[in-house]
């Protein structure tokens, strides 16, 4: 038995700092995607909206929201939140109604609009709340970015010059995406010139937080059959959440779990891995993989966590040309957040678009050859994983 | 003499006596520690059912699991000194614990001074100040050297 659904249509408005309301990136993206699926809103009978925690009460009832304004037509609705993962929850919300029998065709879309500068937490006096304890301290998003930098320079050998290449070559296959709000191919100098946020990590090592919207038509695969139509498919998403005790850093914690009683795990690891288990497949079958940059230096964390090769190895990868377009194995073919910047609820959504449109060979410059399998990993705060596997 | 008033930026969290220790929970049946305490009665380790836990003040050394620093001044609720004065933050592994907690490292040193794996020790130090107030918070300090 099959447990894969087909992907009809993908869309999405460009990433900006648009200052736009996010119903309008929602509704744009979702007009894409169902055009590029070829099917009026009318027959969708199902749509799931990625929450945004930063646009009201709209934002928390993204689903109905974006329902609305493309137009009450009676579907079913749903909404999820979990952070950046939330994409990933919404499309796993649609893929187990269509799975279930409750609908043939689903609408998934995520939007948001995002406040200039660091991403901070509410206010009042909150201690019990550990977002808000640890920007009290001073410890803000790119701290945990540069805690993972460093360990692996003073664990691996990792250099500056590693984590700039990234961003380089990042910045590179960005530069050729209609989609990507930075399409400026920086060089080595220009990042390294970058002033320091959080040593050893620069600006331009660092992901924006960016205006966005993304849309993603999904349908039973009886009904791509009936008509005719030859798609990718949804293989796997996993939306784990870590094993006790954790024993990584993890942003927004001001502590990991103690591992006395319980043996120690990694969460990020075991993401891509639920995901594989899934769809049968393993990291052997990749053609490429769009992995959450929010810093340059955790693409080499991901090619560990998914699979690409041994921890320890990935500067070793990185070096070889094998992440870069033309390689074994491009990484962030997109650009990545590198060029995209982070729009929350788009996010995970966007990096499932490109799956579709490289395993469509519809990417243009930007093109992965023969490309037939490929995986997103993503990470969202208080413990959501996210990963999705689309094949040929 | 006005002497300054020294009072916790976040109470129950740590002693603010010398030295100080940050206060966790230990459970009763597993012994996991826990940091901040918890706030619910119920261990979190899925194998364990876990439903009282005493106070104990936690392990004041460890090593270092990473570091960085703060070049940008946070948004609130971080209270900034004008002008802002970046700070290096540490992640420290306590080694009976076995568990990482963050924190600001003392003022004065910079990250080139800090190494994964250096023996790191827990101060208290000003958060923030209001008026005659310190507002005190735990702090990492490279274990031997004088702040």
């Amino acid at each position: 038995m099959s447990r894969e659904v087909a992907v009809l249509g993908v869309g999405m408005h460009p990433w900006g700092k648009w200052g736009r309301n996010f119903v309008e990136y929602g509704v744009h993206a979702a007009r894409a995607a169902l055009k590029d699926a070829g099917i009026p809103w009318t027959d969708v009978q199902f749509i799931s909206g990625a929450a945004t925690m930063r646009c009201g009460y709209p934002g928390y009832v993204a689903g109905a929201t974006f329902a609305q304004a493309l137009g009450w037509q009676g579907a079913q609705v749903n909404t999820s939140y979990a952070a950046c993962a939330s994409g990933s929850q919404a499309l796993a919300a649609a893929r187990a109604q269509i799975l279930a029998g409750g609908c043939d065709v689903a609408l998934v879309v995520g939007a948001d609009t995002t406040p200039k500068g660091f991403l901070a937490p509410m206010a009042g006096y909150r201690p019990e709340d550990p977002d808000w304890v640890r920007f009290h301290l001073g410890i803000t998003n790119p701290t945990y970015f540069a805690l993972y930098a460093r360990r692996r320079m003073d664990l691996y050998g990792a250099t500056l010059e590693d984590f700039t290449a990234v961003k380089v070559k990042n910045a590179a296959h960005g530069a050729a995406n209609p989609n990507a709000r930075y399409r400026k191919r920086f060089t080595r100098e220009e990042v390294l010139e970058s002033a320091m946020v959080a040593d050893p990590l620069r600006l331009l090592h660092v992901c924006a937080t960016s205006d966005g919207g993304a849309a993603v038509v999904l349908a039973s695969l009886e009904y791509a059959q009936r008509r005719g139509l030859k798609t990718p498919r949804i293989a796997a998403i996993s939306t784990v959440t870590p094993r006790f005790a954790s024993t990584e850093v993890e942003m927004p914690d001001i502590a990991t779990d103690s591992a006395v009683a319980a043996a120690g795990h990694s969460f990020r690891g075991a993401i891509a891995a639920r995901a594989y288990e899934e769809a049968g497949l393993g990291p052997e079958d990749l053609s490429l993989a769009e992995v959450y940059d929010l810093a340059s230096s955790m693409e080499l964390d991901w090619y560990e966590y998914i699979g690409l090769c041994r921890p320890g190895e990935a500067e070793g990868l990185l070096r070889s040309g094998a992440t870069r377009l033309g390689g074994r194995i491009p990484v962030n073919a997109s650009g990545g957040l590198a060029c995209f910047g982070e729009a929350v609820p788009a996010q995970a959504l966007a990096q499932v678009c490109e799956l579709v449109w490289q395993l469509r060979g519809e990417a243009g410059e930007r093109q992965v050859q023969g490309a037939r399998v490929g995986i997103t990993a993503n990470q969202g705060l208080f413990g959501h994983g996210s990963a999705v596997i689309v094949r040929k | 003499m006005s002497a300054r008033q020294r009072v916790a930026a976040i109470e129950g969290w740590y002693t603010l006596d010398e030295p100080a220790h940050l206060l966790g929970s230990r459970c009763n049946s597993c012994g996991s520690y826990y940091f901040p305490r918890l706030s619910a009665g119920f261990c979190r380790n899925p194998a364990c059912e876990g439903t009282s836990f005493e106070t104990v003040p936690l392990s004041r050394t460890g090593r270092i699991w990473s570091y960085t620093n703060a070049c940008y001044q946070p948004p609130p609720p971080f209270v900034s000194p004008t002008p802002f004065v970046p700070f290096a933050i540490a992640a420290v592994e306590l080694a009976a614990e076995r568990m990482i907690v963050l924190g600001q490292v003392v003022a004065g040193i910079d990250v080139g001074q800090l190494k994964v794996g250096m023996p790191m020790e827990l101060v208290l130090e000003s958060l923030y100040s209001e008026g005659d107030t310190d507002k005190l918070v735990w702090k990492w300090k490279p274990s031997g050297v004088r702040p």
